[in-house]
């Protein structure tokens, strides 16, 4: 599939995020959920972007998700499908969509986790048609 | 305090170049600064207040401030990407109503072109030390084009928007950038030719997309007491409003832009409705940005924009809202990437009686300009206001 081709950057790791990639090499996805409001969110912050309670913990996502929006970007040396996707646990995250034929995408679609490699860091979590 | 009525627009110019080989980047904001203030009919030296956005040389104003030998006892560099400058603009109204400055000088100046820079395709990380996003986004490949289309894929889903409803906001802007000399692409384009054009990032091709241009402009905003002695006709700010709509922390809603919020605020401090309107420059980085930002100004229902922008509805003179008329971001200049401030300028045009007579809005006595700046589909600003002929 054309996506594996592509090279990917190396997520650029924050004290703050260390956790998230540190679990991303085990192959887990990790969502921040907030105990005091009982939200999750996305990208993870310690602090709460809904109520800013400090009281915020890590949770792994059950990998379970759908489409929300994608676009494959054509005009690149390997074609990619850039996508936001809705997590089983509420937050929708920027990812990929890979392994698939990217003409039979659609809004909505059901999609499952899977990681591929960056270059020099950890992977990073992306989708696959369910 | 409100600022309708507190400042006017009394100078603007648009650089003519869309490619900046031999001129530098401080050159291109000062020939812009000079055009603008002897076109309100004032001195460099009037200027008490300087505005500027990430596109200025150096940190913040201060190299432009030394580069143009001013003495501003006000500066506000505040950067929401192309959106800036209509910012300003608002900012400058404020600064004046508080009596910080009286005479504001609005810059902008971009040499992409002239750089080689890999504008819309490929994504692009911003170096220093990274962003809390950048992790999470910079290595799955957001680029400028394929972030907005994924709003218009949205669009698509929720509301049956088509590619050829978006072709029409193409349409429209080429009609009236055959009348504008300095317009990069003045050829007249047909709903066909844009959805055949080549696909870019699904669903928007290449005539969906804006310009790359080099150039520049800049905005002269001066205290009524200034602008009843000055000769050009007056245009009077009467509304503005300013928002930065994000991911929300994963409540990510593709559907709408910050004009909801923008537009609103800016609306009610002019006391006018969208109905109202008779002009409208609309920030115009890719199709998808007019037909989201008029829903959400309130020029139609939101999901109708398709239907709204359809049939030569935006073309002056058969349309019922002109809009763009120097040919826009999608024709005519984008200058640095960065479209706001060209936005203010036609608008001004219009409502002195001085654009293109074959584009010329009839009895043009408001108008409204609209930015968005930095991602549609990542996080953005918004930026509106609201201008009368008085």
């Amino acid at each position: 599939m054309a996506a594996q081709e592509r090279k990917l950057p190396a997520p650029a790791v924050s004290q703050e995020t260390q956790a998230y990639w540190d679990a991303a090499a085990k192959g887990k996805l990790l969502v921040r959920k907030c105990t005091g409001c009982g939200q999750a969110h996305h990208y993870p912050r310690t602090i709460c972007p809904f109520c800013f309670s400090d009281k915020t913990e890590w949770i792994e996502a059950s990998g379970k998700g759908t489409i929300y929006s994608y676009s494959v970007m054509r005009r690149a040396p390997v074609p990619y499908a850039m996508a936001y996707v809705t997590l089983a646990e509420g937050p929708r995250m920027v990812t990929n969509i890979v392994d698939c034929d990217f003409d039979k995408l659609k809004c909505e679609q059901a999609v499952k986790l899977v990681f591929k490699p960056t270059d020099g860091g950890p992977p990073l979590p992306m989708f696959t048609p369910a | 305090m409100s600022i309708k009525g507190k400042a006017y627009i009394a100078g603007i110019y648009e650089h003519p170049t869309r490619l900046a080989k031999d001129i530098s980047l401080a050159q291109i904001h000062a020939q812009c600064a000079k055009g603008a203030l002897e076109d309100a009919g004032l001195t460099k030296d009037d200027v008490d207040g300087y505005f500027c956005a990430g596109d200025a040389p150096g940190l913040g104003p201060m190299s432009m401030v030394e580069y143009m030998g001013l003495k501003p006892r006000h500066v506000d560099s505040t950067d929401t990407g192309g959106s800036s400058y209509v910012l300003h603009v608002g900012h400058a109204a404020e600064a004046i109503a508080a009596g910080k400055c009286k005479v504001a000088l609005i810059t902008l100046a971009g040499r992409p072109r002239a750089e080689g820079m890999a504008t819309g395709t490929v994504p692009r990380s911003r170096g220093g030390t990274p962003t809390p996003d950048e992790p999470f986004e910079f290595p799955y490949g957001p680029t400028v084009v394929n972030m907005y289309a994924m709003c218009a894929m949205r669009h698509m889903y929720e509301f049956g928007t088509t590619s050829e409803q978006l072709a029409w906001i193409k349409v429209a802007a080429s009609h009236h950038a055959q009348h504008n000399p300095h317009a990069l692409l003045r050829d007249v384009v047909t709903v066909e030719e844009v959805v055949n054009s080549p696909m870019i990032s699904d669903p928007l091709h290449r005539l969906d997309c804006c310009v790359i241009t080099d150039g520049g402009g800049a905005i002269v905003v001066v205290a009524p007491e200034i602008a009843a002695k000055l000769k050009r006709p007056k245009v009077k700010l009467i509304g503005a409003g300013e928002f930065i709509k994000t991911q929300m922390g994963g409540k990510v809603d593709l559907t709408y832009s910050g004009a909801r919020v923008s537009g609103a605020a800016a609306f009610a401090e002019a006391g006018v409705k969208p109905a109202d309107i008779k002009y409208a420059s609309i920030y115009d980085s890719f199709t998808i940005t007019v037909l989201m930002q008029l829903e959400d100004l309130g020029f139609c229902e939101k999901g109708k924009g398709g239907a709204f922008v359809a049939d030569g509805n935006l073309i002056a003179g058969t349309g019922k809202l002109p809009f763009n008329t120097d040919g826009g971001g999608l024709c005519s200049n984008h200058p640095g990437n960065r479209g706001g401030l060209t936005k203010v300028l036609e608008a001004v045009r219009q409502l002195r009686g001085e654009a293109h007579p074959a584009v010329q809005v009839k009895n043009c006595n408001l108008a409204v300009a609209h930015g968005t700046g930095g991602s549609l589909g990542l996080r953005h600003g918004s930026a509106t206001v609201i201008l009368e002929r008085e």
